[in-house]
Parts: structure tokens; sequence; C-alpha cells
């Protein structure tokens, strides 16, 4: 038996865009077991509930993230239009995928990068954030901002996007798809990249499915988990989506996953703007927020998303609660720690393609 | 497998322009629907007060009595509530960002002033 050593990661990491801390107990370069802890950024953004009108509420919901920040956006307006009973008019419905789409591809290509720069691979990192910067471009002419876009609202949308703008979004994604073919396939076919993800920090589908894991993290696994087969308030149901699954539970696999479901959110992307009906994107809301509450549920870039909401008649909700995914991944990253290599940790941590300000909130 | 597959994107890189814009030394270009500083075409305004009810971040500040509107535009959100909402349609968002400041002023525009269409000196300190 080796000699046993405890090494403390983070909060403050090279590596770590946002602080986590995990006490990693070594027995020579082994980890036996890695205790997490969180609880660094903590905004209380939830209780702001009490203080913010529902409809103000949008702008806090949007702030949870700043990479998935249409996202939860939507899961909040999503969670209040059920409470409330309002139906969202179908061109609404697309455009919010679209948007939300775009947001998944701007998120995997980010998490490529980091995964890239984790591994020393300098040039990978810049030109997957290159790539990214485009998608981000589309977010600042439609939206008006890069990283919040205050589009969405209680009801519908605050901004319509011409089909003429869509059609030039189609097809510059088109043009990107090459480009991230060449930097994505980088990932699979460069050895030292493959060394690095091959083989490390397998989950298997039943210890995936045993400690909840979601989004690409279980579907790496083989769970066929994807709350976008079930969704009824994007358009989903009408562009054939298919999840992106793999079955090894590995490094190399999640990475597979992510890179695959920006080709899937390229293609939901083309074929909703193909299939968009013309029409208003908002419903006028009147009133407050019944008594009651609702859950509902949204597939964001890392994974499902739970949104609470609970009314009590006035014009402030009683309760909002977000269940992030990064959260629910955490006892799946300390299970794939256990019995890994030291130099494999900071790999290992990005692989769940962590979000802790979305954890914290 | 090989070593060299993104050797021909570096090599490519190489010969391309460079992708960042060289600022300051080149001006930033902002698409049309950029969500930047707010400001009020102050003749325009009647003071009803309703860009203060709406700002989810309580930037805005309007004194119908003494004709004064008020942002503390380093509260401000961009979240463009203010401008959507107004009825005479006199607030606007202009093209570029609040200019950084050692301390948060606040803007104030006084109604009362003629050809007071901007923040000509008459900020304060916000909270004072």
């Amino acid at each position: 038996m080796g000699k046993r050593t405890i090494v403390p990661f983070g909060p403050q990491h090279p590596v770590l865009p946002e602080p986590i801390h995990l006490d990693l107990e070594l027995e020579d370069e082994k980890v036996i077991r890695a205790i997490p802890s969180i609880g660094f950024i903590h905004r209380g953004l939830e209780k702001l509930v009490e203080k913010r009108e529902y409809t103000e509420m949008v702008y806090v919901a949007e702030r949870i993230c700043g990479i998935c920040s249409f996202g939860h956006g939507w899961g909040y307006c999503k969670a209040v239009e059920s409470l409330m009973k309002v139906e969202v008019p179908s061109r609404a419905k697309y455009l919010r995928t679209i948007w939300h789409e775009l947001s998944r591809i701007h998120s995997h290509l980010l998490w490529l990068g980091l995964q890239a720069d984790a591994m020393g691979f300098e040039s990978l990192f810049m030109h997957s954030w290159r790539i990214r910067e485009e998608i981000l471009d589309i977010f600042d002419k439609t939206a008006g901002g890069r990283v919040i876009f205050n589009v969405c609202k209680v009801g519908g949308l605050r901004r319509d996007i011409e089909d003429s703008e869509l059609q030039g979004i189609a097809a510059r994604l088109q043009r990107l798809k090459a480009e991230i073919k060449t930097i994505t396939d980088t990932f699979f076919d460069e050895p030292t990249s493959v060394s690095r993800m091959r083989g490390v920090g397998v989950l298997t589908k039943q210890e995936a499915y045993d400690l909840c894991c979601v989004g690409p993290f279980t579907r790496a696994s083989g769970n066929v988990i994807d709350m976008r087969l079930i969704d009824t308030d994007g358009c989903y149901q009408d562009v054939d989506f298919q999840p992106c699954i793999s079955t090894d539970g590995d490094c190399y696999a999640r990475c597979r996953v992510r890179v695959d479901e920006i080709f899937e959110s390229i293609r939901i992307i083309c074929a909703a703007i193909e299939k968009i009906p013309a029409g208003a994107i908002d419903v006028p809301v009147k009133g407050n927020p019944p008594e009651g509450q609702f859950f509902t549920r949204l597939e964001q870039p890392r994974g499902e998303a739970v949104y609470y909401v609970k009314g009590n008649g006035t014009r402030n909700l009683a309760r909002l609660r977000v269940r992030t995914p990064t959260c629910i991944n955490i006892p799946g990253l300390v299970k794939t720690l256990q019995g890994c290599d030291f130099a494999d940790v900071p790999i290992l941590a990005l692989t769940i393609d962590p979000c802790i300000s979305c954890t914290e909130r | 497998m090989s070593y060299l597959h993104f050797a021909g994107t570096l090599i490519s890189s190489l010969f391309k322009k460079p992708y960042t814009t060289s600022y300051p030394f080149k001006p930033l270009e902002y698409p049309e629907r950029m969500r930047g500083k707010i400001t009020i075409e102050i003749e325009k305004c009647i003071f009803c007060g309703t860009c203060m009810r709406k700002c989810p971040a309580g930037a805005i500040t309007v004194d119908r009595t003494n004709k004064e509107w008020k942002i503390n535009p380093f509260s401000c959100v961009q979240c463009s509530c203010c401008a959507d909402n107004c009825p005479k349609k006199c607030l606007h968002m202009e093209q570029h960002y609040t200019t950084p400041a050692p301390e948060k002023t606040e803007e104030v525009f006084d109604a009362r002033v003629p050809g007071n269409t901007q923040n000509s000196g008459n900020s304060q300190p916000a909270g004072k």
C-alpha cells in the first residue's frame, strides 16, 4: 500500500473556469477518493423572486448562467406560462428552439476549447473559440447582446428574426459545418488527444443511471435521456430530433457526444428555419400568476435542468427553484475520479462541463 | 490517425488576415440591433414614469415636478425594457457602451435647461 496524501484541487486552478474545490485523497499517483465542496459564488438569485415581479424575474433568470442564459430564461418563462395557462404562438416556439440550439453549439464549442486547453493543445483551443465567435456574432445581430439575450418574456418573445436573416443564419451554419468538422476531427484523430481521453474516467451505463447523471455525461454512457425527445414547448417534434448517444462512457465518448450534438443542433436549426411559420411572436399576458405550483424540465447544453415555480396570486412568485445539470452531475464526477491517475483529474473535472455559477445561482 | 492532422489548419492560418479587430486603432463595428447605452430625447418626454416602473434594475428616476429624468448607467442591465415601453418613443439604445468611469455617476437630463439633450456636465455621483 502506497503513501496516502490529500491534495487540494481548486477552487482556483488553471483548468477550472469556475470555482469548485476537490479534496483528492491519493495513494501514490492514484486518486482513491474525491470530496467535492462548492459554495464559493452563491448569489441568492432564487430569493430575488420575492422582490421582483414575475415579468422582471426573466432578466434575473437569464443571469443564472452566462453560457446557457437563453435556456434559463426560456425555462423560467415556460414554467410561468404553464402556471398561468398561456399558450405561446408557434413562431415563438420555433425561434426559441433556434436560439436555444445556437446556445448549445456555442456552449459545446466553448467546452471543446477548454478541453483542448486542459490537454495543452493551445492552437486547437484558439480555433474552437474562433468558430464560437461566429455564433456569438449571430446572437449579437439577432438579439442585440452576445451573452445576455433579453429576448424571452412570459408569453413569447420580445424580438423577431426576419425570414431573410434566418436564411442567412442557415447559410452561415452550413458554411461553418466544414470548419467545425476540421477542428473536431482533430480531437478524434490526433494521437496525443486520443491518448488523453480514451479509456479515461469510465462510467458505466448503470452507474450513470444510478447516480442520476444528465446530459451528454449520461448519454456518453449509453443512457437515452434527453428532454428534447418529449419536449412540447419547442419545435423538436417537428424537426425529427435524434439524440446523440455513445456507449463507451469515457472522456472520448463524452467528447464524441458533444461534437455529434453540435452537428445535430445545426441540422435542427436548419430544419426549423425551413419550417418556421409566420405569425405573432407573443401573446398578451394579463393578471398575476395564480396560486399553485408547476415543475418543468428543459434540456440545457449540459443536461436536464428543472424549474419549479410557486404562485401565490400576487405579482411576485412565492418560490422559484432551479436544479441545474452540473449540480446533479457532481456525484458522477466523484465516481469517475475514483481510481484515476492524478494527472487525469483536470480532464475529468472538465468532462462534465462544469458550470458552477449555474449550480450555486 | 495522424500527428499532422491539424497542420493544414495551422499553416493556412499563417496566410489569413487576423481574425480579431485591432481595437482601439480600428473602431469596432456594432450590429444594428445592439443594446447599448440608453439615451433620451428629453424634449419629447412627458415624464409619465413608465420607464421607471418597468426598469427591472431600478436604474431610472423620473421627477415629474422638476422635469428631471435621471439614469444610473452603471446599474442599467441594457434590457431595453424602458425603450420598448416608452409611449412617446423618446428612449433609444445607442450603438456603444457606457464609458467606464472611476465613480458611478448618474446622468441627469433636465427638460427646463434648453438644449440639454445629453449629459452635458450635469452628472452627479449616484446616491448623493
